[in-house]
């Protein structure tokens, strides 16, 4: 059995930023329990000489010319914003610094 | 409906468009032909989530006038097409099934709907999906289940349940999907239609709301072989806005359909995919397939990969994690919902206050699993390992492809299964993508397309066939071969057994083989 | 916040030593971004230079610039660095409301340059050696502007705007190994690897390199470790903090050594360092405390699956090595003698981090004496007045300008550093200054004339002196003709034309 506990998923759940409920975080605490049993067992065969594989279709050194093209307008830009001051972004206030 | 109409919108998208080039029917009639259909029956499918009748007439109405002036046109001009949510468009709203983005109307389009336009083909709406293409069943939407018009009660499979149920229920000739781990096939096999998976890089991403970025592809879903090749030949090729776009000159695709033949093709059965687990009268229909493909001059036999028991278990690391990552710019700044936690507070409160009311259930499951799989200390047991299963996969296909020419599979398990069914048991859903999700982590390509119903319940069966990375054609070649062959020994094609939706119409049943 | 008690410099070096690290951040100046085709170029107006990947809109996808990858590889090459046969990018993963995805692409644990080193000169011309651990490639976030509260800074704000033209900008990130052994030097080898980075940008073309818009960052970690006796092991490592925001090359000194001091008064006390970021404050000289770094600091680094591996061919690396510029050391002793300064001449140049601005000004025309004048002299003179950086005030080419209307006797001195003056308050070249404030020398004779005369009949005694051969006397005349051009004469030509008048009449 995996040892996922609450205090885990709440962890988890302010590292991707989601205000879960207590009662989410008790069920995800279950489920997440459950599934990673189920696929915990992709280290059973993930031995040291086994190189990963992050792209299906190996490619490398993919490269744009360094030409400008199109840019949004800003109206373009500030279309789907839930608040904006005409030409930026508003977001209420900041706790954190920037990291 | 008139009559003319009832034949406009069951007919291929390959014979709609001989129609249309020759003048005989024109855009604007499909066009609107394919808007009363929807008008007709949506309100039960409900695949759907958005239709403008008039831009789509409009962009018809154009095509029409292009060719009224003698302008040489793409074959598929002024066919209509369903686009699944996933894909942005610039002039119709884009949510990917989520409340997040509710609303939301792109400043651009997608290359493959760049491509789409440039062809002349008419967008006739946005198809449901499970929110994010995270599911099998359409039941994850923000907005309401689609139903799977074989059985209304039924799953239309998922994440893109909208447009396969579109096809199936003659409300499009042609959509598109989105396949991450069975996206376009796993909908094909329930409802009876045709989908397939492009090799990883044979279709651009660019402009596909991104699931998981290394397994994503966009791909046809249709009612025929020959349509999914004709619409795979208008959205394949390179995209230099694509990293992972391949720059390969690719083979037309409909050619393959049209010079079909098995003869002396080796077909490898999985034997891993073939028995336990699935349902005996689906399995029923997939070995009458292998037999008549084995009478047409085919060589079948069993292959196995070891590693696939592992595949499911590296495919749920795999796409979680990043799907955490890339469902991470979803936070209230730029676009989309956002909600103000009660008194207020700070961005940080507003963005996890958003995230909560914004994603659903499903989504929040996967950001969390995908977080943990990527967060310090467990990195290297999950995540890391599970692109070492991705390896073993890759061999296992190398070596496989090594003997054979092509591999099979039922498409899935079981056939549709009813509306909330695996409710509350995420790991069951999950396995319904257990023969379709390989093919994503090996970036190969797959294809699903009917072959019958299943005995105990009379619902459709798929067949999926997967070839090496680049060799999408091969599998419409034998796609093709055993449509036709199915479709001769039945006398009709199977999708013209379907429940007729909307009894004012004319009789479905009038329609013939094609 | 309460002032932080300060240790005496070198009674803290008395009791500790100090151990630094850098973070240099640098802003290449390709024509477009690191992963989208918008322009590189922020400032103006606020989201115009952006595109669907630099808002991190639903469904785009990055694409890397090959320029700034070349770019890297050279910068990577002149540090001294291996280049990785095979680099990636990764994805690091934190909210934060000017990063447009909510996560930043970097590269984690392949980055393109590893393992060079750095040669610093310190002001009396000792050589210091700088470890380099890596230099990656990744984006810029966007610009948060915080409105409302006093400060304009974070805290007290009452909301934030952003904008995101500066999203995607194209970063190299340069870190240093743990750096010992600087002594009491810590303060000045700062300032000098800064110095020296940016000498290598500006060197190879590909950075602006101005401190003050942001090209060039520096973030600094300090710690302390207490003297042990000789004989013992030495003690371990203490406790670092990261200064940031530190954007001129005099605060990357006075940064230092005000953490020193900080640092040191606080474990003198009995107290304990804070693992902390801590920022800069360009108006009082002081840093003070941000967000501790803890254990919520997990930015789930994964391999980036929208771009592919970086693979760099071996002929690629030799010809961008082969297209190095000098090193720095080696240019200074070049430029040293092709400018024909004295050592005290040319350390006041570099220490004053004025070399770059010099050799452009010569490259624009200018006499390497006049450029290193007006640089060490008028501008750096103007630079402490208004507390800013002397290569932010103006152009090496408007200096170049200005001193060819001094050669060309357009200008005097006087008149020329009121046209500095007004380029420096932006309004436009020197020729433009001289335009429009209408300060050109009076060349014209016949003004000239006229004035003289009046003052020679205004003063005949004097008039009668210079004609008796006392050409000292010709000063008055002189003084009362500048007065009535006001200033605007050639006092030598003034001199002349009095002569040949006094002696005509």
């Amino acid at each position: 059995m995996s040892e996922i506990t609450q205090e885990q998923v709440a962890h988890l759940a302010n590292l991707a930023r989601i205000a879960l409920t207590p009662q989410e975080i008790a069920s995800l605490t279950t489920e997440l329990g459950s599934i990673v049993d189920n696929v915990a067992k992709v280290s059973e065969v993930a031995t040291a000489d086994v190189p990963a594989t992050s792209h299906p279709i190996p490619l490398q050194n993919v490269y744009r010319p360094d030409v400008p093209g199109t840019t949004l307008t800003t109206e373009q830009a500030l279309a789907g914003a839930p608040d904006h001051d005409g030409s930026r972004f508003r977001v209420t206030a900041i706790l954190g610094e920037e990291q | 409906m008139t009559n003319h109409d009832h034949e406009l919108i069951r007919m291929p998208a390959s014979a709609l468009a001989e129609k249309l080039t020759s003048g005989e029917v024109s855009s604007v009639e499909a066009t609107r032909a394919h808007l009363d259909r929807i008008g007709a029956v949506d309100g039960e499918v409900h695949a759907f989530l958005h239709t403008d009748p008039a831009l789509s007439l409009r962009a018809a109405e154009s095509i029409d006038e292009r060719r009224a002036a003698g302008e040489s046109l793409h074959p598929l001009a002024g066919v209509p097409i369903a686009i699944k949510d996933v894909i942005v468009t610039n002039d119709m709203p884009t949510t990917s099934g989520s409340k997040i983005l509710e609303g939301w109307v792109p400043p651009y389009d997608a290359t493959v709907m760049q491509k789409l336009r440039a062809a002349g083909l008419v967008p006739i709406g946005k198809t449901n999906m499970d929110e994010f293409a995270m599911g099998s069943s359409t039941e994850h939407s923000a907005y309401g289940p689609t139903h799977n018009p074989w059985d209304l009660e039924r799953i239309p499979g998922g994440s893109g349940g909208g447009s396969a149920a579109a096809v199936a229920s003659f409300e499009a000739p042609l959509a598109l999907g989105s396949d991450t781990g069975g996206s376009i096939r796993q909908p094909a096999h329930v409802t009876g239609t045709v989908g397939v998976k492009p090799t990883y890089g044979g279709v651009s991403r660019y402009g596909a709301i991104a699931l998981a970025s290394s397994l994503d592809q966009i791909g046809p879903v249709s009612r025929t072989v020959l349509d999914s090749a004709l619409l795979h030949d208008v959205i394949g090729g390179h995209d230099p806005r694509d990293s992972t776009s391949l720059t390969d000159e690719w083979p037309s695709m409909a050619e393959a359909v049209r010079r079909a033949d098995v003869k002396g093709l080796k077909i490898g059965v999985i034997t891993e995919l073939d028995g336990d687990g699935f349902q005996p009268g689906l399995l029923e229909r997939f070995r009458e397939a292998l037999d008549l493909l084995a009478a047409a001059g085919a060589e079948i036999v069993d292959v196995s990969l070891p590693s696939l028991e592992y595949a499911i278990s590296a495919y749920y690391l795999i796409m979680p994690a990043e799907a955490s990552s890339n469902l991470a710019k979803f936070d209230s700044v730029r676009f989309g919902l956002r909600v103000n936690p009660p008194g207020g507070g700070t961005v940080e409160d507003v963005m996890a206050a958003t995230r909560e009311v914004g994603f659903g259930a499903e989504a929040k499951r996967r950001i969390i699993l995908g977080t943990y799989a990527l967060s310090a200390g467990y990195y290297d047991a999950y995540y890391g390992s599970a692109q070492k299963v991705r390896t073993l996969v890759q061999r296992d296909f190398a070596a496989a492809f090594a003997g054979v020419d092509v591999l099979v599979s039922p498409t899935a398990p079981t056939t549709a299964f009813k509306l909330g069914q695996n409710d509350g048991d995420p790991m069951a859903m999950y396995l319904n993508d257990i023969a379709t999700i390989p093919a994503n982590l090996a970036g190969i390509p797959g294809i699903s397309l009917p072959v019958g119903l299943a005995t105990e319940d009379g619902l459709p069966v798929g067949i999926q066939f997967l070839a090496p990375a680049r060799e999408d054609a091969r599998l419409y070649g034998v796609g093709g071969a055993l449509e036709r062959l199915l479709e001769e020994k039945w006398g009709h094609t199977l999708i013209s057994q379907a429940p007729d939706l909307a009894p004012g119409e004319m009789n479905a049943a009038e329609e013939g083989a094609v | 916040m309460a002032k932080a008690q300060l240790m005496d410099f070198d009674k803290a070096l008395e009791l500790f030593e100090p151990v630094l690290g850098f973070e240099v951040h640098v802003e290449l100046n390709t024509k477009t971004k690191m992963f989208s085709d918008a322009p590189n170029y922020f400032g103006g107006e606020p989201n115009t230079n952006i595109t669907p990947v630099d808002l991190g809109l639903p469904g785009s996808l990055p694409v890397v610039n090959g320029e700034a990858v070349r770019y890297s590889i050279s910068l990577g090459l002149a540090l001294g660095c291996s280049i990785a046969p095979s680099s990636r990018f990764a994805r690091k993963n934190y909210f934060y409301p000017d990063l447009a995805k909510n996560y930043q692409i970097s590269q984690f644990d392949e980055p393109i340059a590893f393992g060079g080193s750095v040669d610093v000169e310190l002001p009396d011309g000792r050589m210091f050696t700088v470890p380099i651990e890596r230099a990656h490639m990744e984006e810029d976030a966007g610009k948060l502007t915080h409105v409302g509260g006093a400060t304009g800074r974070i805290q007290g704000a009452e909301y934030s705007l952003v904008d995101y033209n500066r999203a995607g900008v194209p970063l190299v990130e340069i870190v240093t190994d743990i750096i010992y052994g600087a002594e009491k030097d810590a303060p000045e080898l700062a300032k000098a690897y800064v110095s020296t980075i940016r000498d290598i940008v500006v060197a190879l073309g590909i950075s602006d390199a101005r401190m003050e818009r942001g090209n060039l960052r520096c973030d600094a970690n300090i710690s302390l470790r207490p003297r042990t006796a000789p004989g013992e092991p030495p003690a371990k490592l203490g406790t670092r903090t990261e200064t940031k925001n530190v954007n001129s090359l005099r605060s990357v000194e006075r940064a230092i050594r005000y953490e020193i001091q900080r640092q040191a008064q606080i474990l003198a006390d009995g107290g304990t360092i804070i693992q902390e970021t801590r920022h800069w404050h360009e108006d009082t000289g002081t840093t003070s405390a941000g967000r501790p770094k803890s254990d919520a600091d997990d930015y789930r680094y994964f391999p980036e699956p929208d771009l592919l591996p970086v693979v760099p061919s071996p002929e690629l690396i030799e010809e961008l090595r082969a297209a190095l510029p000098e090193p720095p050391a080696a240019r200074r002793r070049r430029l040293k003698q092709e400018w024909g300064f004295t050592d005290l001449e040319f350390q006041d140049v570099q220490n004053a981090g004025l070399l770059v601005e010099v050799a452009e000004t010569v490259a624009a025309g200018a006499s390497p004496q006049a450029a290193r004048k007006w640089w060490s002299g008028e501008i750096s003179r103007l630079a402490n007045a208004r507390e800013a950086e002397a290569s932010s005030l103006v152009s090496p080419a408007d200096v170049a300008a200005l001193v060819a209307l001094v050669d060309s006797g357009a200008l005097n001195d006087r008149l020329a550093r009121q046209v500095l003056e007004g380029v420096i308050d932006g309004e436009g070249t020197p020729q433009e200054v001289v335009d429009a404030r209408g300060l050109a020398v009076v060349s014209d004779d016949g003004a000239l004339i006229a004035a003289i005369d009046e003052a020679l009949a205004a003063q005949p005694d004097v008039l009668a002196k210079i004609k008796d051969g006392k050409v000292q006397a010709a000063g008055a005349v002189i003084g009362a003709v500048m007065k009535a051009m006001k200033g605007q004469a050639d006092a030598a030509r003034v001199r002349e034309l009095v002569l040949e008048r006094a002696a005509a009449s």
